[in-house]
C-alpha cells in the first residue's frame, strides 16, 4: 500500500464562524433559507409535486390511446398538451432539477465535507427561480387556449402557428418558464461546480470523491454548457412570437394567405434544440451513473469495481455527448456524410457506457449483497439501462432509425433508457439518503411493494411498446382509427399498456405516502444505517445540523469505498478513519 | 455550429489542463494516508464562480453566433432573403469607447492593488460612465438603422443585430449593477482588501464583454454588405 505523507493525523480545517450564515427567523431557517440541506429539500418537493401533475397528464394519454373517444374532455388539442407538458415536466422540471438542484445540493457539501455551498445567497436564489419557473407553466394551464401542444421539442414553425393548440398563450409562457428556469439553473450550477472545485475538506482529492459527486460534478458542468443553447433558442423563438421577426420562420403560406414571415430557417431551431437536448440525456443520466455506483457499493459491501475507469468514463461521456446532437435530426434531411458522423459517435458512446454496466456488475460479483429496497432499485436501473441502451445502438443507425423514428419503437427507448432508468435511481437514492435527510428509516415493506410493482410495470407498459413500433404503430396520434396494417390486437395490447400505467402510477401513492408516514412512524435510523463510507454518513448529528459538522471539517484519509476491509471494524473504514497506528502500517 | 465548438474547444483545453494536474491516473484505493493538498486552487471562490459564469455567458454568445454565421450560410441556397444592414458608423466609436471603460476598469483594478483610493473611485466613475455612453451609443446605431428604415422584422439579419446587440447591451447593463454596487462599497469605505476583489471581478467581466463585442463587430464587418462585395471577404466568410 502507498503510504501518503505522516501517519499522524493532520489539523483540520477550521471555518471561521463569520463565513456561515446564520438563519435569524423563521422565515429564513425554513422558507428563505440558504442552508443547501433546506435548498435541497425545497427543490425535491417542488420538483416531485410538479412530477406527480406529469403522471397524471400520462395517465390521460394513455386512457385516450386505450379508449378512443371514451373520455369527452380528451380532445385532439388537449391530448397534444398533455403530452407537451408530460415531456417537458418530466425531462427538465423533474428530473433535472432533482438530481442537480435536489441531490445535488444535499450530497455535494456534506459529501465533500464542506459547511455549505460557496454562495448560499445565489444558491437560494436559484431555488426561488426555478419556483418561478414551474408557477409560469402551471399558469399555461389556466391561460386562454391552455399550455402549448407543440411537443416538448417545441419545433417551429408549428409551435407558434395558429391551429397548434395553445399558441395564444401557452407558447409564450412555455417559453418564458424555460427562460427562468435556464436563469435558475445557472445559479445552481455556479454553485455546484465552485463548491467541487473549491469547498473540499482537506485530504478529499478529486480521484477520494465519490462517483456520485463524480456524475452531479460533471453534469453540472455540462449543463451549464448545453442549457444555454436552449436559452438562446427560447429567446429566439419568443421574438418570433412576439415580435414578428423570422429566426425560425420560413414564408408561409396559411389557409391562400402569405404570414407576415419569412427567411427563418426550423431546421437552425432544431440544431439549438439538440444541441442541448442530448447533453440533456446526459444531465440526468450521469447523476444516475453516480448515485447507482455508490448504492451498489454501499449494499454490496465491496468496493466499486474499477473507480478509476469509472471516473474517466463519465469524463468522456460528457465530452462525447457534444458531438451526437444530429442523431435527433436524421429524419430532417442530413448530408450523408454527417449522417455517417453522427452514427458513428453515437454508436462510440456505448464503449464508455457498457464499461460502466461491466464495472457495476463486476462490483456485484461475489459481493455481500443485501437486497435492501435501495439496492433493488440500483439493480432494476441497471437492467433497464441496458435494456434501453441497446434500443438506442438501434436507433443510431440512420438506416433504422429513419422507419423507426415516428413510431412507439422510439417512445419505448427514451422512456427506458431516460425515463424509468433514471427514475429507479430517483427512488432508490431517496430510500438510500432519507434516513440521512429525515433521521427515520422509510417502511421497508412499502418500499418493496413500491419497487416491484414500478419495476414490473414499467416492462409491461414500455415492453409493448417496443413491439407496438415494429408494427409501424405512429407515436404522437391522438387515435390511430382504421388501417391495414395494425392488427386488432394491437388496440388490446393498447389496453394492456394502459392498465399498467395506471397501475403503476397508483403505487406511486404508496411512495407518497411512505414519505410522509416515515417521516413520523418510521424506525429511528441512528446516524449511519447502511454502514457507508462516504461522508455524509459520519456527520455529528441526524439530520445533519446547520454548518453540518460540529467544530471541526472532517479530515479525508481514503478513498470512497473501503469496504470488506479486512479487520476493520464492521467491515468497512469511512472516509475520515485515519489510517492505523504505525505498528499495523507494515501488516497494510 | 463551428463557432460553438472553437469555444469548446477553449474550455475543453482549460479543463484538460486542470484535470492533468490532478491525478486522474492515481490509485486512490492504495492510497491511504492524509493528503495536505486536496487540489483546490488558491484563487478566491469569488473569483473561480466569475469564470464558470463567464464560460456560460461565453457558451451562450458562441451559440448566437453560430446560429447567426449557419443562417447566413444557407443564404448560398436562396441568395435573396439574407439582406445584411448596413454598418452604422456609430459603432466604430461606441467599440472605442467600450476599449476606453474596459481600460478605465482596469487602471481602478490598478489602483485598488497600489491602495489608491481617489484613482480608484475616478477609475471606476470613469468606467462606469464610458459604459452608459457606450449604451447610449448602442441605442442611437440602433435609432439610426430604424430611421434608414431597416426594422427588426423586415429581415433575418436585421433581426440578429438587434438581438445579438441587445443581449450584450443586457450584460453590460447587469455588469453596471454589479458595477454600482462595488462604488457603493468605495464609499463606504470598506477596507481596500475586501474592494480589491470587487474592482477584479468588474474589470474581468468588462474584458469579456469588450471580447464579445469585438468578436461580434468582426464577424459584422465581415459580413457587412458594402465590404464583402470584395473577394477576399467573401472567401473568408466562405470558409466560416
Amino acid at each position: 500500500m502507498v503510504d501518503l505523507g505522516s501517519v499522524e493525523a493532520i489539523p483540520p480545517a477550521e471555518t471561521a464562524d463569520v463565513e456561515l450564515y446564520h438563519p435569524k427567523s423563521w422565515l429564513t431557517k425554513y422558507v428563505f433559507c440558504q442552508d443547501a440541506k433546506v435548498i435541497a429539500i425545497q427543490y425535491s418537493v417542488t420538483a416531485l409535486a410538479i412530477g406527480f401533475v406529469a403522471l397524471v397528464l400520462s395517465w390521460l394519454m394513455r386512457l385516450q390511446l386505450a379508449f378512443p373517444g371514451s373520455f369527452a374532455f380528451i380532445t385532439p388539442s388537449s391530448y397534444y398538451q398533455f403530452i407537451t407538458m408530460h415531456g417537458m415536466i418530466m425531462v427538465i422540471y423533474l428530473l433535472t432539477a432533482l438530481f442537480l438542484g435536489g441531490f445535488g445540493n444535499y450530497l455535494i457539501p456534506l459529501m465533500l465535507g464542506a459547511r455549505d455551498m460557496v454562495f448560499p445567497y445565489v444558491n437560494m436564489l436559484s431555488y426561488w427561480i426555478y419556483l418561478l419557473a414551474v408557477l409560469v407553466l402551471i399558469a399555461t394551464f389556466f391561460t386562454p387556449g391552455g399550455p402549448t401542444g407543440a411537443g416538448w421539442t417545441l419545433y417551429p414553425p408549428q409551435a407558434i402557428l395558429e391551429g397548434t393548440p395553445g399558441q395564444d398563450w401557452g407558447i409564450i409562457l412555455m417559453l418564458i418558464s424555460l427562460i427562468l428556469f435556464i436563469i435558475g439553473f445557472t445559479m445552481g450550477g455556479l454553485n455546484y461546480v465552485v463548491t467541487v472545485l473549491q469547498g473540499r475538506t482537506r485530504g478529499m482529492t478529486l480521484m477520494r470523491m465519490p462517483l456520485t459527486i463524480w456524475g452531479i460534478f460533471t453534469a453540472a458542468i455540462m449543463a451549464l454548457l448545453a442549457f444555454p443553447a436552449l436559452l438562446v433558442g427560447a429567446i429566439m423563438m419568443l421574438f418570433d412570437r412576439l415580435l414578428g421577426t423570422s429566426f425560425f420562420m420560413p414564408a408561409i403560406v396559411q389557409a391562400g394567405e402569405h404570414l407576415k414571415y419569412g427567411g427563418g430557417s426550423p431546421i437552425l431551431f432544431q440544431h439549438l434544440f439538440w444541441f442541448f437536448g442530448h447533453p440533456e440525456v446526459y444531465i440526468v443520466a450521469l447523476p444516475a451513473f453516480g448515485i447507482v455506483s455508490d448504492l451498489i457499493s454501499t449494499h454490496a459491501r465491496k468496493n466499486i469495481f474499477g473507480y478509476r475507469m469509472m471516473v474517466w468514463a463519465i469524463l468522456a461521456i460528457a465530452i462525447l455527448s457534444f458531438v451526437v446532437w444530429g442523431h435527433h435530426m436524421y429524419i430532417s434531411g442530413m448530408n450523408p456524410p454527417f449522417g455517417f458522423f453522427f452514427a458513428t459517435s453515437t454508436l462510440i458512446i456505448a464503449v464508455p457506457t457498457a464499461i460502466k454496466v461491466y464495472n457495476w456488475v463486476l462490483t456485484l460479483w461475489r459481493g455481500d449483497i443485501h437486497f435492501t429496497v435501495p439496492m433493488l432499485f440500483a439493480l432494476g436501473f441497471i437492467v433497464t439501462f441496458v435494456n434501453g441502451g441497446i434500443t438506442g445502438l438501434f436507433l443510431g443507425n440512420v438506416i433504422v432509425d429513419v422507419p423507426l423514428s415516428a413510431t412507439m419503437f422510439v417512445v419505448a427507448h427514451f422512456h427506458m433508457v431516460m425515463g424509468v432508468a433514471p427514475i429507479l435511481v430517483v427512488f432508490g437514492a431517496i430510500y438510500h439518503w432519507y434516513p440521512k435527510i429525515t433521521g427515520r428509516m422509510m417502511n421497508e415493506t412499502l418500499g418493496r411493494i413500491h419497487f416491484w410493482i414500478t419495476f414490473l410495470g414499467a416492462y409491461a407498459i414500455f415492453f409493448p411498446m417496443h413491439y407496438l413500433g415494429f408494427m409501424g404503430a405512429p407515436r404522437r396520434y391522438y387515435e390511430m382509427g382504421e388501417t391495414a396494417f395494425m392488427p386488432a390486437s394491437a388496440m388490446t395490447l393498447n389496453i394492456f399498456i394502459t392498465i399498467a400505467a395506471l397501475i403503476v402510477g397508483a403505487v406511486q401513492l404508496a411512495f407518497a405516502f411512505n414519505l410522509i408516514w416515515s417521516l413520523f412512524k418510521g424506525r429511528e435510523a441512528g446516524g449511519n444505517p447502511w454502514r457507508a463510507t462516504t461522508l455524509e454518513w459520519q456527520t455529528p448529528q441526524t439530520p445533519p445540523g446547520h454548518g453540518n459538522w460540529g467544530k471541526e471539517l472532517p479530515v479525508v484519509y481514503r478513498w470512497a469505498y473501503d469496504y470488506s476491509a479486512p479487520g476493520a471494524d464492521g467491515g468497512f473504514l469511512p472516509q475520515n478513519q485515519p489510517p492505523a497506528a504505525p505498528a499495523s502500517r507494515a501488516a497494510a | 455550429m463551428s463557432i460553438m465548438f472553437v469555444f469548446l474547444g477553449v474550455i475543453g483545453t482549460i479543463a484538460a489542463w486542470w484535470l492533468s494536474r490532478q491525478r486522474l491516473a492515481s490509485k486512490p484505493w492504495l492510497e491511504v494516508g492524509a493528503i495536505d493538498d486536496a487540489g483546490a486552487s488558491s484563487l478566491p471562490a469569488a473569483k473561480i464562480g466569475l469564470g464558470v459564469f463567464l464560460a456560460v455567458v461565453g457558451a451562450l454568445f458562441a451559440l448566437f453566433f453560430s446560429a447567426y454565421v449557419m443562417r447566413m450560410h444557407m443564404v448560398e441556397t436562396n441568395l435573396a432573403d439574407w439582406k445584411a444592414p448596413p454598418l452604422p458608423g456609430l459603432l466604430w466609436l461606441n467599440t472605442g469607447v467600450l476599449i476606453l471603460s474596459s481600460g478605465a476598469l482596469q487602471w481602478a483594478r490598478g489602483a485598488a492593488r497600489h491602495r489608491e483610493m481617489e484613482a480608484l473611485k475616478a477609475g471606476l466613475i470613469a468606467g462606469g460612465v464610458l459604459s452608459l455612453a457606450f449604451l447610449a451609443g448602442q441605442l442611437l446605431a440602433w435609432r439610426n438603422l430604424v430611421d434608414a428604415g431597416y426594422f427588426l422584422a423586415s429581415n433575418p439579419a436585421n433581426a440578429f443585430f438587434y438581438l445579438i446587440t441587445g443581449v450584450h447591451g443586457l450584460h453590460v447593463l447587469g455588469g453596471l449593477a454589479a458595477l454600482g454596487a462595488t462604488l457603493a462599497k468605495a464609499w463606504d469605505g470598506v477596507a481596500f482588501d475586501q474592494m480589491r476583489l470587487s474592482v477584479e471581478l468588474c474589470a474581468i467581466y468588462w474584458h469579456f464583454l469588450l471580447l464579445v463585442w469585438l468578436v461580434f463587430f468582426g464577424l459584422l464587418l465581415l459580413t457587412d454588405p458594402i465590404r464583402s462585395e470584395s473577394g477576399l471577404i467573401a472567401a473568408i466568410c466562405r470558409v466560416f
